[in-house]
């Protein structure tokens, strides 16, 4: 048990942690991780515990190594190919490790925009995000990325310097209470007080950060630690009694759940970002087509489920289309897979839903009935509960339920009038659609364009829609696009972005331009926080308090970056700007200059119930409501 | 209603602190919390008795699991236990007073640990209501000073969480209030059970 392949280099190591975490999870029963490592090897099951790519136990090879060193040893083993940080005097010693370049690690401008990288690259990739930041401020610039990440159940890992362990609590320079304040952010986070302990720690961060429901991770690391010598052989062995990976759901469950399916008549499956973490999409399909079940996503879930397919309902909720939200609300099964039930997907609960009965799939328990009571619960990881429930569906064609469907798609897709003089924001992300055929990675800041790249992108691969959901962090486009290219470098990535969000993480095009980055960011530039704006036309009589901004010449700041900038201010040129962005090699801004006054629809306003939306220009023509396109079928 | 709730965590810095926090930060009502050594000094056992209806217990219960160092959870629902607080308490008793005092603890089956000039202090375990009980009937004397740990729970039966025996408890945060508080939820025992079980 204590031999294990010495770090080999980047490429050597690549393999170890390739599969998103919990795909090929494979037994039906939790694990306790303590035994886990070493049961994995014996009973050949399929890399039980994929995260820990070797086996664990008492070791003598990391004698002689101090803690700098042997975090970066325990990285490559973890198949680490890639890291991102900033530097500082408490954790020196760690960077002086990275000088050899064993690892590709990006220098960026902000920590945060290392916090956001690392989420982007884990979203994009599936693996674990690194980040490597030193005491004090360094660590506290991380907490908004961690916070963004948690609330999404992103797997990254934060190494963070620390004071001297005998300085700690003597308010020493550059020390914060790293721990403490983070803890509610993360899943886990370990303050590293004795050498001997940090093997162990390093690969219970591996594994709590990417098993179960994903989440970040932060381990504080005192100088004094990374700088003492490791004398004696350790047991780098995880110790976590009391943590519980859920694989398949129970069998009893999952049976009741494709009874209830089968006897429905108008079911709605409802996927969430839950089945990308699992890799469920394949799964997520042969249960829409199989069953014939009309299928919507979360913004998080976009990408799952192939938008093209006449069975996709694409996104409901607060700006989700109509039929989804209408098809919610008259479903007489809703199931649910990997997704929480976000107030922004239910709108009013007293009135959500009020026919259905609900299969929840969630490998968290703390997710099922927390705000929705429902009625079938399946505990454990989408995909292989979704394989088991799928032996038991039967195909029905559920004709009178697609017809109802697909008219009211007819009637209510989403749509914007082209009746301004500058360009609509819409009118740009379609270009960028189509010209790309939604072949690219997206990122976005949170706001309008948000919710418009959700709405007018034909998402149609997972792990393509990478945004911020649950924090609704601004800032968080950029360095997520970064992130992305970086753990898929051959790959187009496009940062739709707004000029407000764009701004607040802007620096990090320097890192961009540093390595070379070829992202493109479409900044959809209406001189406004437009959504906020977009409240306060709606709620507070048009007094838009401190929402207007007097922004830089996007295309000039890119440019004194070393990026390309560029700038649209005509419809006519949107077309072939999107195509000049795609096609240049290196990273490239676009400043779009849009219009203003413009909001997104449909809309659950606060309250409302989810079919109780404000339409705007959607569904104009023909002008009937969806109440009475319900009743045709 | 008040719920028990029993939580075996690993015993390490952060974890009241991480409990405490969860607890707060999604709005649980906390009425007492205690934490002590079990007999495995890996683990430590919090007693943590909540306020909340059935929907939010189980919120309580699941929040708690899902806390890494949180070993393992049980409330106590649906089974019969054994519910003790420890108070002590530090009554004005000039020498004309004493031994009417000493006698109320007596029938209370309190213990005098501290006899000052005018004061007395008396020690007393058992369930909430027989504190509260106590101390109604001594605040005419003066009540100089009082310390209640907070529940500690544990199933009646065989069953266990974990680790058995825990002696010693120490008191940590979150002293339960003096005003009168509900009952803590039980489950009500059958005739046979209570014919079987000696009384607490
Ligand atoms: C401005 C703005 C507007 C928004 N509007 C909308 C909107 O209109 N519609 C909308 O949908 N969202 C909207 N959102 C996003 C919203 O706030 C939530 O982030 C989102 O709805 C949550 O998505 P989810 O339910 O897929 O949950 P996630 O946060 O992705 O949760 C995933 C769930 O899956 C579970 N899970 C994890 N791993 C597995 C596994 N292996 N197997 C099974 N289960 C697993 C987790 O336990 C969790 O319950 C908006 C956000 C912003 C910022
Ligand atoms: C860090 C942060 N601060 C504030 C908010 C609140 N907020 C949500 S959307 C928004 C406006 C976004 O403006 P912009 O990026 O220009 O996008 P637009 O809505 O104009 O497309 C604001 C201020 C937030 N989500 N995140
Ligand atoms: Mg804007």
């Amino acid at each position: 048990m204590s031999t294990l392949t010495p770090p080999a280099g980047r490429t050597g190591c690549a393999p170890a942690a390739k599969t998103p975490a919990n795909s090929s999870l494979a037994s039906n029963r939790t694990d306790t991780v303590s035994v886990a490592p070493a049961r994995r090897r014996e009973d050949g099951a399929a890399g039980a515990l994929p995260v820990l790519g070797h086996p664990t136990g008492r070791s003598s090879r990391f004698i002689g190594r101090n803690g700098a060193q042997i975090l970066l040893q325990m990285l490559l083993e973890h198949g680490v190919t890639d890291a991102f940080g900033y530097p500082g005097g408490a954790i020196l010693p760690t960077f002086d490790q990275l000088y050899e370049k064993q690892l590709n690690f990006i220098l960026v401008r902000h920590e945060q925009g290392a916090g956001h990288m690392a989420d982007g690259y884990a979203r994009a990739t599936g693996k674990p995000g690194i980040v490597i930041v030193t005491s004090g401020p360094g660590a506290t610039n991380t907490v908004t990325a961690l916070a963004t990440a948690y609330m999404d159940s992103i797997p990254i890992i934060v190494f963070s310097g620390q004071v001297r362990t005998y300085a700690i609590g003597n308010d020493a320079f550059q020390e914060a209470d790293v721990t403490g304040i983070t803890r509610p952010v993360t899943k886990r986070n370990y303050l590293v007080k004795n050498l001997k302990d940090l093997p162990r720690i390093i690969n219970e961060a591996f594994v709590i950060a990417t098993t179960g429901r994903p989440g970040p991770v932060l381990v504080d690391l005192p100088v004094d630690v990374t700088t003492a010598k490791m004398e004696d052989p350790v047991d780098d062995t995880p110790n976590l009694p009391g943590y519980r990976i859920y694989k398949g759901g129970h069998s009893r469950m999952v049976k009741a759940a494709a009874d209830l399916i089968n006897a429905s008549e108008r079911p709605v499956l409802y996927v969430g970002g839950g089945a990308i973490l699992s890799g469920a999409w394949q799964e997520v399909r042969a249960l829409a087509e199989k069953g014939n079940i009309p299928t919507t996503t979360t913004l998080l879930g976009l990408g799952t489920f192939d938008e093209n397919s006449p069975l996709s309902l694409h996104m409901l909720g607060m700006h989700g289309s109509a039929y989804a939200n209408y098809a919610v609300q008259d479903s007489d099964c809703l199931i649910a897979v990997g997704a929480r039930f976000d107030d922004r997907v239910t709108g009013n609960l007293k009135l959500f839903a009020p026919k259905a009965k609900v299969v929840h799939l969630d490998i968290d328990p703390s997710s099922i009935s927390k705000s929705v009571k429902v009625d079938v619960p399946v505990v454990g990881d989408a995909k292989l509960c979704l394989r088991d429930m799928l032996l038991h569906i039967e195909s029905r064609p559920r004709q009178a339920w697609l017809e109802r469907i697909r008219q009211w798609k007819a009637r209510f897709p989403f749509t914007w009038k082209d009746d301004s003089p500058l360009p609509k924001p819409q009118a740009i992300i379609e270009a960028i659609n189509r010209i790309t055929g939604g072949r690219a990675v997206f990122t976005t800041g949170v706001g309008q364009h948000q919710m418009w790249a959700a709405q007018f992108i034909r998402w149609n691969r997972p792990r393509s829609m990478i945004t911020s959901g649950g924090l609704g962090t601004m800032g968080y486009g950029l360095p997520a696009a970064i992130g992305a290219q970086v753990g898929r470098p051959g790959e187009l990535v496009i940062d739709i972005d707004g000029d407000g969000s764009c701004l607040m993480t802007v620096m990090e095009l320097a890192t961009m331009h540093q390595y070379q980055l070829p992202v493109k960011v479409a900044v959809l530039n209406n001189r406004f926080q437009g959504m906020v704006r977009q409240w306060q036309k709606l709620f507070y009589g048009g007094r838009f308090s401190h929402t207007e901004m007097v922004n830089p010449d996007f295309a000039a700041l890119a440019e004194s970056f070393g990026v390309r900038g560029l700038r649209c201010e005509n419809k006519a040129d949107v077309p072939r700007v999107v195509e000049e962005m795609v096609k240049h090699p290196g990273p490239c801004l676009v400043d779009f200059i849009c219009e203003t006054d413009e909001n997104v629809y449909p809309m659950v306003a606060s309250g409302k119930a989810l079919d109780d939306m404000v339409m705007g220009v959607v569904g104009e023509t023909p002008p009937n409501s969806g109440r009475d396109m319900g009743t045709l079928a | 209603m008040r719920h028990v709730i029993t939580a075996l965590v690993m015993n390490e810095p952060g974890v009241l602190a991480h409990v405490a926090g969860m607890f707060s930060a999604r709005g649980f009502n906390i009425d007492s919390l205690v934490v002590g050594r079990t007999d495995d000094p890996n683990f430590s056992r919090m007693t943590i008795v909540v306020i909340a209806d059935d929907r939010t217990l189980d919120q309580v219960r699941k929040q708690l699991g899902k806390i890494v160092t949180v070993v393992r959870v049980r409330d106590y629902k649906e089974s019969p236990f054994v519910a003790r607080d420890l108070m002590l308490v530090k009554l004005s008793a000039p020498p004309k007073v004493r031994s009417e005092v000493i006698e109320l603890a007596g029938l209370f089956r309190g213990r005098v640990v501290d006899v000052g000039q005018n004061t007395i202090m008396v020690e007393l375990s058992g369930e909430e209501d027989k504190l509260d009980a106590f101390v109604e009937l001594v605040r005419p004397y003066g009540i100089r000073e009082l310390a209640r740990t907070g529940v500690i729970a544990m199933a009646r039966g065989a069953e266990a969480v974990r680790s058995a025996g825990s002696e010693d408890q120490r008191p940590a945060a979150g002293a339960s209030p003096l005003a009168r508080r509900e009952p803590l939820a039980r489950r009500q025992p059958s005739q046979a059970e209570l014919e079987a079980t000696p009384p607490g």
